[in-house]
């Protein structure tokens, strides 16, 4: 290793530093106690945070000076020692707020799934680069989902089912590595959309919008280029979006997008079209049924509920439904340009729980308004935007994988977190990356970039 | 350029698109809805609820009886309490630390708690610890005072009649939708049965508190506020001077009077003893008023003037004249031969020796047992009806029009009493399987028939006003609208002309009858004893009147439990509260008689519990010696059997010889002492009885 190949991507560093501070300043806001209104006042959560951040950077920084080779030598080794953890927190983990994920140390509470994410991360890259060929064997493939799988199954234990839907979302990696095929990936995909759908929608508007759907990818077999297909489609989804700022439907907004996505994909694989249509056609049709049928003459009454109120057909203001109601006031009243910092009503009125952890968005949402949160969420785009291409110019396969890892595991916390608050989302408490207050959310995301960092910086070194 | 792949781009896609999506989500919410805004304000406005004052309630010479006093609630918002200072805080309250912790404890415990809202932390504050607290509430962030009002009553008497309130019960919060945790609404008495005007309506004051929840101003400069309505006042048709006299006069005693004006319903006075002084169940000290009332075994808060049943006894007869006269077509003069007992078939109901009765007058002078069976049977199995059964509806359908068996025209809580239907006697008996013989003590006031004291006293006044009457009430209306409820005269299907001859024989129970304690010279006195035999012990001793005879004023129906027979205590008792409504006060020559009613004590001792032997006897005509009085102009009847009766005078006298019957001897002293023995003819005097 050399000096000359280090080269450490700062303007992804600098995206970095500016969220995090965007986090401490919303932290601030969210618990500001003006009795003690200094910032390094370790009674207050944003003087604990300020503690982190430091802390941080100081890992950043160490783990710049490792030899690159550490983690593809140590990262096996690394996974092991996360599972190893989140068993024993099975066993003698405290309860924090419903789930048995952390482990009490002295002052500060650890939650090994955080640990879990890069080490999982890690793991995949060094098995899936270690291969070194793209012509999968069933148990090559079987063994990388298990790497995924088996945190999953310990995380779900620990009932975080957030943070287990966190691991999920490394199923586009094995996707993107053609460890698991785009088809599966789409189907998934579909199912949860026409799960969903069949809930809310009568039937018939649901067959409806799958024929459309089917014609149009017919309609679309002769373009060749993927740009020309993407050309023919925008207009459609930006009419939807439009359409959607008056309707203000969940459906409208999340479903159809979706749906239009799913079927320029679709466009892009089949080549034996109309069979593969019918069929499928057909599938949806049965599912749609069999998901109807189940969710009215199987599932109990409290377990629709559940589901009802998750999809907003049981109106819920009271349980969790308080949350969000808040939340979406806080945000919604922010206006154009907010009501300042410090200054927000709800914030400050403690209206909206979890304000400084899973509801962070709010304080940014109120107090900047739509300036502000347009603001977080285009540098959220540019930082995972910035990810993806890092990813795509790697060299090394290790460190790609690993790219693509931190870019789905941000993506799907920034999705989710921001989604729910402003009721896009059912409510799984996951937190903003870089944003939310913790110490133990902020030192994982924070290994988690700043190895993808050293990893990057030498990506003229082929790592496997 | 080799074509791009799509897994290379999808992620990439995805990402803008979600975005895109949120950014849509979030314009829509931030920018081009406005009603979060709105939403948001509304969590930084606080509702203070405004009570209005509950009405006041006069008297019927419109003196105020009862009106509010403002106390103040501490109020806390569990979240914004901050440092609390509580060695200063408990010192300020004059409460001990285990006091505040109670206090914190069962805020915490009351339904419907919530952290954000506030929460009742201690209640009715005095007005100084509240001026104390003023001052310094800036330094207990999340506390503050709320006015409440509390009754505050200017008498002693009338509990019963006046009620009382307290806070609201969940099902009343449930059932109703003006309720709220906290409230107090009205738990017996005219407080619970005017509710509605009384309490008036809650307001509401919208405040701005900024983001440390102090209030900043009004909300709209107070445009959307709602004014509290004040509560209606209410006047009462009570005459508290002789309510007053009224429950003095039946210390020591359990029963009741009630008194009614008959010409318009109005009720002068409702006891019921032992009673207990309002203002125990106000202020601070209403919760060990409260305990100490229902730790009483004699049950002071029982409303024994409208809940208790008792079995009317020989009060009946008069009634039971005139519902036989109007369905059987016998005249006033009919005849039926006593015999000493009616007897029917194996049945046998006794009665006392007593001068023949001639006529409907005569056999209520004499309270003839005989007739009034004879009467109840010719009523039940008269020709006209096809069958006993329907004879006892028909019955039945008469003394509903009087009043009995229903209580729903009353404006207090009263329950209704019970007159029994054909379907009870088919249940005891089996269907077709009874015959007037079976329920004969109907006739006579005993059996099944179950009647409170207020019905009594509302016979009466119907009786009094010949069959025309209000409804007995204890509010006066506010309005002069003739289909209100108190203002629309009602008629009972008796014939006028049937009263006379009623009213003639009550008059001469007082003159030459059972009744003859309840004399009083120049009051025109008509009554009616009644022995009501019960399971309790010694009989109640029952007495209904109404005075002057021609155009009266009052009618009264006083029960005194096991007081014995009619005449013992009813019906001197009730000869008092005439004369004191009439005369407005007593005539020192029966001052003696006062003082005796007023101290005899019925309570101590307990009465017997034991039963006496089974006899359906009535009251029997006691040889009576009057005691003329030095002054002379009437005389204090005494009566000799009870004196020597050894079951009486035991109960009496035994514990509190002083207080006893024995008159001559416990006269007070400034009162004309009367010569025993001394016989003397008076012109006002009625001459004894006939036998």
């Amino acid at each position: 290793m050399s000096s000359h190949n280090t080269t450490i991507d700062w303007v992804l560093v600098f995206t970095y530093l500016l969220l995090v501070t965007i986090g401490w300043l919303a932290v601030y806001t969210a618990d500001y106690n003006e009795l003690h209104p200094e910032i390094y006042y370790l009674g207050s959560s944003y003087g604990k945070q300020l503690l982190w951040i430091g802390i941080a950077l100081l890992l950043g920084f160490c783990i710049q000076i490792l030899d690159t080779r550490f983690y593809t030598a140590f990262s096996y080794i690394i996974y092991a020692t996360s599972l190893v953890s989140l068993i024993v927190v099975l066993l003698v983990g405290s309860t924090i707020s419903g789930s048995k994920s952390w482990i009490k140390l002295g002052f500060f509470n650890a939650q090994p799934a955080e640990v879990a994410k890069f080490a999982t991360s890690l793991a995949l890259a060094r098995y899936i680069s270690s291969l070194g060929h793209i012509f999968y064997s069933l148990r090559e493939r079987l063994i990388a989902i298990g790497i995924l799988l088996i945190p999953i199954i310990l995380i779900r234990l620990e009932d975080e089912t957030g943070s287990a839907l966190v691991f999920a979302s490394l199923s586009f990696v094995l996707y993107r590595e053609g460890i698991l095929p785009g088809g599966v990936l789409l189907m998934g995909v579909l199912a949860i959309i026409l799960f969903i759908t069949s809930l809310l929608l009568p039937f018939y508007y649901i067959m409806a919008s799958v024929a459309v759907l089917l014609l149009l990818i017919l309609l679309m077999r002769g373009k060749t280029g993927i740009w020309e297909k993407l050309l023919t489609y925008l207009p459609v989804v930006v009419a939807v979006i439009t359409a959607s700022l008056y309707l203000n439907e969940v459906v409208l907004l999340i479903v159809l997008p979706i749906l239009f996505l799913i079927a320029l994909l679709f466009a892009l694989y089949t080549q034996k079209a109309t069979y593969t249509l019918l069929a499928l056609f057909l599938a949806s049709f049965i599912y749609v049924k069999g998901v109807d049928f189940i969710y009215n003459h199987v599932l109990e009454r409290h377990q629709q509920n559940r589901i009802g109120v998750v999809l907003g057909t049981i109106e819920d203001n009271k349980g969790a439904g308080y949350n969000v109601n808040q939340s979406k006031i806080a945000i919604g009243s922010g206006g154009l340009t907010g009501k300042g910092y410090l200054q927000g009503t709800q914030n400050k009125g403690n209206f909206v729980p979890e304000l400084s952890t899973d509801f962070i968005f709010c304080t940014i949402g109120e107090e900047f308004g739509f300036a502000g949160s347009a603001t977080v969420i285009g540098l959220f785009v540019f930082f995972l935007l910035r990810i993806i291409l890092l990813a795509e110019r790697q060299k090394s396969r290790f460190t790609r994988i690993y790219a693509y890892c931190v870019a789905c595991i941000i993506f799907f916390h920034f999705t989710v977190n921001i989604g729910m608050t402003i009721g896009l989302m059912p409510v799984i408490g996951i937190p903003l990356p870089f944003i939310s207050y913790g110490g133990s959310g902020l030192m994982g995301f924070s290994i988690l970039f700043f190895i993808l960092i050293k990893l990057d910086s030498e990506r003229y070194m082929y790592l496997r | 350029m080799e074509p791009i792949k799509p897994e290379k781009i999808i992620l990439q896609v995805v990402v803008v698109l979600t975005a895109l999506l949120l950014l849509v989500r979030l314009f829509s919410m931030q920018v081009m809805d406005t009603s979060y805004q709105t939403m948001a304000k509304d969590n930084i406005i606080r509702e203070v609820t405004v009570y209005p004052s509950r009405g006041l309630v006069f008297d019927r010479d419109n003196n105020l009886i009862v009106n509010n006093l403002a106390v103040y609630d501490l109020m806390a918002i569990p979240r914004q309490v901050q440092n609390l200072d509580t060695t200063k805080f408990c010192r300020l309250l004059n409460i001990n630390r285990d006091e505040f912790y109670k206090n914190s404890a069962r805020m915490e415990a009351a339904a419907g708690y919530s952290p954000y809202r506030p929460q009742v932390f201690m209640k009715q504050i005095s007005a100084d610890v509240y001026d104390r607290m003023q001052e310094y509430l800036y330094q207990f962030p999340g506390f503050f005072t709320q006015i409440r009002t509390i009754r505050q009553y200017n008498c002693h008497n009338a509990a019963h009649v006046l009620g009382y309130i307290g806070e609201v019960n969940q099902m009343q919060i449930d059932t109703s939708n003006y309720y709220r945790m906290g409230d107090y609404v009205g738990v017996s008495g005219i407080e619970r049965s005017y509710e509605e005007q009384l309490r008036g309506e809650r307001g509401t004051k919208l405040m701005i508190v900024d983001v440390h929840n102090r209030e900043v101003g009004s909300y709209k400069n107070g445009e959307e506020d709602i004014e509290a309505i004040a509560g209606q006042d209410l006047h009462l048709t009570i005459d508290m001077e002789l309510q007053a006299y009224a429950e003095e006069i039946m210390q020591h005693k359990r029963g009741s009077i009630v008194a009614i004006e008959p010409a318009t319903g109005e009720i002068l006075a409702l006891v019921s003893a032992p009673s207990y002084d309002p203002n125990l169940l106000t202020g601070p000290q209403r919760g060990d008023g409260m305990r100490m009332l229902n730790a009483d075994s004699l049950k002071p808060m029982f409303n024994r003037a409208l809940m208790a049943f008792y079995p009317p006894g020989s009060t009946f007869k008069p009634l039971m004249g005139l519902v036989a006269m109007q369905e059987t077509g016998i005249g006033s003069h009919y005849y039926f031969a006593c015999n000493g007992a009616y007897r029917l078939g194996r049945r046998t109901v006794g009665c006392h020796y007593h001068a023949s009765c001639y006529g409907i007058e005569t056999a209520i002078q004499h309270s003839c047992n005989s007739y009034f069976c004879h009467l109840f049977k010719l009523f039940v199995e008269n020709d006209k009806f096809s069958n006993v059964s329907e004879g006892l509806i028909k019955w039945k359908a008469y003394l509903n029009e009087f009043g009995l068996g229903n209580s729903s025209y009353l404006d207090l809580p009263a329950l209704s009493g019970y007159v029994p239907s054909p379907e009870r006697y088919d249940r005891m008996y089996g269907k077709k399987r009874w015959k007037a013989v079976s329920l004969i003590s109907l006739g006579i006031g005993q059996g099944e028939l179950g009647v409170t004291p207020l019905q009594l006293a509302n016979m009466t006044a119907i009786i009094a006003n010949k069959g025309t009457f209000y409804y007995p009430h204890v509010v006066r209306p506010n309005t002069k609208d003739p289909k209100h409820k108190y203002n629309q005269l009602h008629k009972v299907s008796i014939d006028h002309k049937y009263f006379t001859a009623i009213i003639n024989g009550m008059e001469k129970v007082v003159l030459y009858g059972t009744g003859k304690t309840a004399y009083r010279a120049g009051l025109d006195i008509c009554g009616k004893t009644g022995t009501a035999q019960n399971p309790h012990g010694e009989d109640h001793s029952l007495f209904i009147a109404f005075a002057p005879k021609n155009n009266p004023k009052i009618a009264v129906a006083v029960m005194v439990e096991n007081g014995g027979k009619g005449k013992k205590y009813a019906a001197p008792i009730a000869s008092l509260v005439i004369e004191k409504y009439l005369n407005d006060s007593i005539a020192p020559y029966r001052k003696a008689l006062e003082a005796r009613m007023m101290k005899a004590n019925l309570i101590s001792p307990r009465p017997r519990i034991y039963s006496e032997p089974l006899e359906e006897e009535e009251e029997d005509l006691i040889t009576t010696i009057y005691l003329p009085y030095t002054d002379g102009t009437a005389t204090a009847p005494l009566s000799v059997p009870e004196q020597i009766n050894s079951k009486t005078t035991q109960q009496v006298s035994a514990t509190e010889p002083a207080a006893g019957n024995a008159v001559p001897v416990q006269i007070n002293n400034d009162l004309k002492v009367p010569i025993p023995g001394v016989i003397k003819a008076q012109p006002l005097q009625p001459p004894p009885d006939g036998n």
